[in-house]
């Protein structure tokens, strides 16, 4: 499998997991993905594999479409393509269809998206100030920055200083984040807490870092291949 | 966004008995999973329910009264740790939140039984 993965936010719920505890999760759309490149040390002086989902735009121009006949796939409209770096391209081969599949249950996993747009937001929103006093004949100063600097010593306001400005809209990585549970046949991946950005989103994850649970039971979720018959007709009924 | 995410909601566990009809004002008798150390046992649990939500991710609140204490219990309502629950009195409120229960004890923290069956 790849070490990483693109997808679309599809918004958040909860599932009781094997042991009968709530985890609130996000649930993503994760791929299919497609391996558009393979980089290799000889040629490109790295390792990384390169996939390729269907975002956001509706079709490819010529060089994109020419970049992934080169891998076989001028059939699919790829629009969003992104490397992961990968020791190992062993098991890859171009054109390659990669699942949600090797996120596992159990495992932690690194969420990176760009994060929702708060536009040009105030020092209260934006940085946690406290604003002024609320009563005791305060006017227009509810939601006021505050003193940025001193007096006639240093004379200027320093570099850095925290003031209202462009808040949101930029690329956010959750860290250490579990896989509750996955769908590969329905390319379905549930992560336990929030992802960066707006329902619909573009997404990627990434194997994390942290070991993998012990003794983890994933919850059965409704329509998942693995949970055959019995949960298929619940869900019907 | 293609997915409907209601599709994916966890039902009850179909091999726990499906919960009975009851409402807020009713009083209950709940069995709870209790997990201590490595086995599992049904603690009943018995009081007014208070509180109702609906929905995917719906739950509800009973209250009793132990040692003198107001004690409320939630549980969600597809909980895999809830086992069953009997109606043991079907109370006429006229309210859905019966949060002025909290303030009363003894014979005003009653409530009227239902006159339907």
């Amino acid at each position: 499998m790849t070490t990483g993965m693109i997808g679309r936010k599809a918004g958040m719920m909860r599932l009781y997991d094997g042991s009968g505890q709530v985890r609130g999760v996000t649930v993503i759309e994760l791929g299919p993905n497609f391996v558009t490149q393979l980089r290799t040390p000889d040629r490109d002086g790295y390792t990384a594999v390169q996939v390729g989902f269907a975002g956001p735009r509706k079709r490819t121009n010529k060089p994109e479409h020419g970049h992934l006949r080169n891998a076989g796939l001028e059939k699919q409209v790829l629009t969003r393509l992104q490397e992961f770096r990968t020791d190992d391209l062993t098991g890859l081969t171009l054109g390659q269809t990669v699942t949600c599949e090797g996120f596992e249950p159990g495992m932690f996993v690194a969420v990176t998206a760009t994060s929702k747009g708060k536009g040009f937001a105030g020092g209260v929103k934006r940085h946690h100030f406290r604003g002024g006093p609320k009563t005791h004949g305060q006017s227009d100063r509810h939601r006021a920055p505050g003193s940025v600097g001193s007096g006639t010593t240093p004379g200027r306001t320093y570099r850095g200083q925290r003031m209202a400005g462009h808040m949101g809209s930029v690329t956010r990585t959750v860290l250490n984040q579990l896989v509750v549970a996955n769908d590969p046949a329905r390319n379905l991946l549930f992560i336990e807490g929030s992802v960066p950005g707006p329902r619909g989103g573009m997404v990627t994850v990434e194997v994390g870092r942290r070991k993998p649970l012990k003794g983890y039971v994933a919850p059965v979720v409704p329509g998942t291949a693995v949970a055959t018959a019995d949960a298929e007709s619940e869900a019907s009924a | 966004m293609s997915i409907d995410l209601a599709t994916l909601t966890q039902p009850r566990n179909p091999a726990l008995a499906a919960l009975p009809e009851f409402a807020v004002g009713d009083t209950v008798r709940v069995q709870a999973r209790v997990v201590e150390g490595d086995r599992e046992r049904l603690q009943p649990f018995e009081g007014v329910v208070i509180r109702m939500k609906e929905g995917p991710a719906g739950n509800f609140t009973v209250r009793r009264i132990a040692s003198g204490v107001g004690v409320e219990r939630t549980w969600p309502m597809n909980s895999p740790r809830l086992d069953s629950l009997a109606v043991t009195r079907r109370g006429h409120v006229r309210r859905s939140r019966l949060y002025y229960l909290r303030g009363l004890t003894g014979r005003a923290a009653r409530v009227k039984e239902a006159r339907r069956g």
